[in-house]
């Protein structure tokens, strides 16, 4: 009897027809590559090309890069298999000889009640000695600055350790001395995206500033982790990737960068969250608290004024700022560490350098859970935030972030003009269309992303990182533009059907 | 008994929707063959289901009818947009009948019809990019119908009956666009209960108001089907979820809407029968597909917003041989589905059905009737406008195509 079922299903199969459609999207020439070749797709840059996401990289995030979102739409218009360097678990973090690397974590999922974010319960399982084989079509390491690219000593597992090398790199480099940019160019790539030099302002940025401003010191070698590249050497870098990347005809696009202003990394956590009572306002304020200090700073001023160059005017200006006064209120300002005001501890060391939060000071979004507790146990009057200043790894001061827009900015300038200099490349504004999620978000397919930390649904867990939706959102912005520089028609991608956070 | 079994159970497999909603047109070989005309037609036991006054004009003291189709449907969805380019799987789907007559006297005839009207079987491929509507559903609803007619005048009879249902569901969704666990396995759903038990009931006149013309009026009442208490299964909720998505229960229902068929048939040439039906179907019934759970998945509803429908069914039968008669027919069905409201769950535009078969008589009692429908679509730009998330619509859009066949036999039997 049931093969007399089966007999029967294949007979009628036989003359079932397979309903197709007049105008199939199957059929050659239904989408145009333009005048762009994507047989093969070579994909360059840091964490935001590497998928990177709730902070670390794992399967899921992966999936999501937004090279692997192009390489599929791609797949419409003659491009080729893409492949990446996959990472062993949905885990996340990294091992190296079975010893999980200091500072590569497992990845964020809101969990516990009420939800919150926390590193994902598991043993990382991606070992960073066992080298893949290669190529992979998506060339990015998290962590890398621009002349990272062009190192030969950042595939060496010998320099993990060291951190000469990144072990993102390492994992999947041709050889240990090879370099990131020579192993894109080595595939002979007809189409390439380069997405770099956010972390020549971001690490420092999210370190709170704790680095140097490298500006005017083109020398890669004495550049810090921390540190801000100098613009200079970014250019010159930038250049001769370009020039590396699109030296066999290949046409590419590159992205620009995002002001850290856009990152909820920096926004979500107010520069005032002190919720304040009479009493505990009236007790700061008095001379057996800040009262002592706006004194001090008044005395000190007054013997500078009468002893240096410097004006009263500009005296004024910084007794001002130094002034902590709370009141009774739920928004009284945060009082933070600065190392750009006038340096006082000469004259009295009590007198450090510290002022209230501004909206112009970023406070960093791991800063967020320690305001409000208490540095010394048991003892209320080590309030961080309050009685004890936030330091300089916490807060990402006025003066430092106009810093990182100095640096952006000129960034940015190189990587149009470069952009321009090259009539097979083109740029995406990546920028300006981040600084809409702040703005009132992205819309598109029924779904809209904001710039709100954890439930805006465009930043991944790490406050820094899209999500696969926001990885979504950016791969049709470039979409979008290829197929306006490139007259191409390439579909763009449904952002509604992908994950935002993950719940554990 | 366990031929019999096996037999039983390969009935069972399922019926596929092909007809405007879920509506499987497909209850008789030989009317199936004409068309799916027959509600003026005199002809065999078939006509239980066309129309019970008819059964008072049937030769013989007994009359049997057995039949069985195999429809391959399949849906192609593609989305240019997107690139997208989705086929549902195509599987057999068997809906099947039986009917039997017995003339008790002149004048009073009895009938039992067992048969498969409704039913809906489409699976998508798992997590498509229209799952937050349906991966797969499968509908399945059998009708039992006791008969009785009386014949009131050679001009004139009338016969009705209950009808006795017996149908089940099984839906799976996922919860909606992007929910996923942290491996990414999307948060699903499964609906599903069995023996939903419903009542209904049928009536029919015919009249022979002049020799060779047949009239025939036939009114189908509504059934709800309606499903309580029946398992809601939630597969891969996050753990840390704040909200309730244990597995529970659920309660739905689903019209299957009144029908009302008036039609005529003319015998010509001697060998020559012509049919006409006009169908009207009440589908404005079915408004929404609202599904309570009893955790926090609250009540789901989805506009449906159907529209009445009516099919035009024209058959013709040729004597052709004194062992051999053909017949061939067409219909043109409209759909229900309104423009906006078209779900992949039954996704199916106007049709015309082109129908052929014929019998063979093996001897004076029984003849072997073979049927065959091809039901042709237009490919259609369609979307469903009324789904939404977080207070945002997004339309589910794209252009299908659908294709049925439905290759038939069965067996009848005169004493």
């Amino acid at each position: 009897m049931k093969n007399i079922k089966y007999i029967a299903i294949m007979a009628l199969g036989l003359i079932a027809c397979e309903p197709e459609l007049d105008n199939s999207i199957e059929d050659a020439g239904f989408y145009s590559a333009g005048t762009a070749d994507f047989s093969k797709f070579v994909s360059v840059g840091n964490s935001l090309t590497a998928g990177y996401a709730d902070g670390t990289v794992y399967l899921e995030g992966q999936k999501y890069s937004y090279p692997n979102i192009l390489a599929d739409k791609f797949s419409h218009v003659g491009g080729g298999s893409f492949t990446q360097p996959l990472v062993s678990d949905n885990i996340g973090g990294l091992v190296l000889s079975g010893t999980q690397i200091p500072g590569f974590d497992t990845r964020l999922v809101l969990t516990g009640d009420p939800l919150g974010p926390d590193n994902l319960a598991g043993t990382p399982t991606t070992e960073v000695s066992d080298i893949l084989t290669g190529p992979f079509n998506n060339v990015s390491a998290p962590g890398a600055k621009s002349f990272h690219l062009l190192s030969d000593t950042y595939g060496n597992i010998s320099g993990v350790q060291t951190g000469t090398a990144n072990p993102y790199f390492v994992r999947m480099a041709s050889s240990p001395s090879a370099t990131m940019l020579g192993d894109a160019v080595a595939q002979d790539p007809t189409f390439f995206s380069l997405w770099i030099g956010n972390n020549d302002i971001l690490s420092f940025a999210t370190s709170g500033g704790v680095g140097v401003d490298q500006l005017g010191n083109p020398n890669p070698a004495t550049h810090g982790p921390n540190d801000i590249t100098d613009p200079t050497l970014f250019h010159g870098t930038y250049d001769a990737l370009l020039s590396g990347l699109t030296a066999n005809g290949a046409k590419g696009v590159v992205m620009n960068l995002p002001s850290v202003t856009s990152i909820p990394f920096f926004t979500y956590v107010d520069h005032n969250p002190v919720p304040l009572d009479a009493a505990t306002a009236g007790f700061l304020n008095s001379a057996s608290a800040y009262g002592a200090y706006n004194a001090g700073i008044q005395g000190a001023f007054a013997y500078l004024v009468a002893n240096t160059p410097l004006t009263q005017e500009m005296a004024d200006a910084e007794i001002a700022k130094r002034t902590i006064v709370f009141s009774e209120s739920a928004n009284n300002a945060l009082v933070i560490m600065d190392e750009s005001l006038t340096d006082l501890t000469g004259i009295n060391p009590a007198l450090i350098s510290m002022r209230q939060a501004t909206a112009a000071d970023l406070i960093l979004l791991t800063t967020g859970p320690l305001i409000g507790t208490l540095a010394v146990e048991g003892d209320p009057t080590t309030t961080i935030g309050v009685a004890v200043p936030l330091n300089d790894s916490q807060v990402l001061t006025e003066n430092e972030v106009s810093m990182v827009a100095n640096a952006q900015t000129a960034y940015n300038n190189s990587i149009s003009m470069l952009a321009a200099a090259n009539d097979d490349v083109i740029l995406v504004d990546v920028k300006t269309s981040m600084e809409q999620l702040a703005n009132g978000g992205l819309s598109s397919n029924g779904v809209t992303i904001t710039d709100v930390y954890a439930t805006g649904g465009g930043f991944s867990l790490d406050g820094v990182h899209p999500t696969a939706r926001g990885y979504a959102f950016i791969s049709n912005i470039i979409l979008e533009r290829i197929n306006e520089e490139f007259n191409a028609t390439i579909p763009v991608t449904n952002t509604g059907n992908y994950p935002t956070t993950y719940i554990d | 008994m366990k031929k019999l079994l096996s037999f039983v159970l390969f009935f069972l497999v399922g019926s596929t929707l092909y007809a405007g909603g879920y509506r499987v047109s497909i209850q008789g070989q030989k009317q199936l063959a004409m068309g799916h005309t027959g509600v003026a037609v005199i002809s065999s036991a078939e006509s239980v289901f066309f129309n019970p006054a008819s059964i008072s004009f049937l030769d013989g003291k007994m009359n049997f009818s057995l039949g069985v189709s195999g429809v391959i449907a399949e849906t192609r969805y593609e989305n240019k947009e997107f690139g997208d380019v989705n086929n549902t799987e195509s599987g057999l789907a068997t809906p099947f009948n039986f009917y039997a007559t017995y003339k008790a006297n002149d004048w009073l005839s009895f009938g039992l019809g067992v048969y498969t009207p409704y039913g809906s079987s489409v699976e998508w491929e798992k997590d498509w990019s229209g799952s937050h509507l349906v991966n797969d559903i499968d509908l399945k609803a059998i009708f039992v119908q006791p008969t009785i007619a009386v014949k009131i005048s050679d001009k004139l009879s009338i016969g009705g009956g209950p009808i006795y249902v017996n149908g089940s569901v099984n839906f799976n969704k996922n919860l909606n666009r992007s929910l996923v666990d942290i491996n990414g396995n999307r948060t699903n759903v499964t609906v599903e209960q069995k023996s939903i038990s419903a009542w209904g009931y049928t009536l029919g006149v015919m009249i022979k108001p002049i020799e060779k013309l047949n009239i025939g009026f036939n009114y189908r009442s509504k059934v709800i089907m309606q499903a309580e208490n029946g398992d809601a299964d939630f597969e891969n909720v996050p753990e840390s979820l704040p909200n309730n998505l244990s597995d529970g229960k659920f309660d739905a229902e689903l019209p299957l809407p009144a029908e009302i068929t008036m039609g005529l048939s003319y015998e010509f040439c001697d060998k020559f029968l012509f049919a006409f039906d006009y169908n009207f179907a009440q589908w404005s019934e079915y408004e929404a597909l609202v599904v309570e759970f009893d955790n926090d998945a609250g009540v789901s509803t989805s506009p449906r917003n159907y529209k009445d429908a009516e099919t035009f069914r024209f058959g013709l039968q040729y004597e052709a041989h004194k062992k051999v008669t053909v017949r061939t027919g067409v219909y043109f069905d409209q759909s229900p589905v309104q423009d906006g409201y078209f779900a992949p769950e039954t996704p199916r535009n106007d049709s015309v059905g082109y129908t052929a078969g014929l019998s063979f008589k093996v001897n004076d009692k029984l003849s072997i009737d073979a049927s065959f429908l091809y039901l042709h679509f237009e490919e259609i730009d369609n979307s469903y406008d009324h789904y939404q998330e977080s207070g945002q619509n997004a339309p589910f859009e794209g252009t299908y195509k659908s294709s049925v066949i439905a290759p038939g036999i069965g067996l009848s039997y005169k004493l």
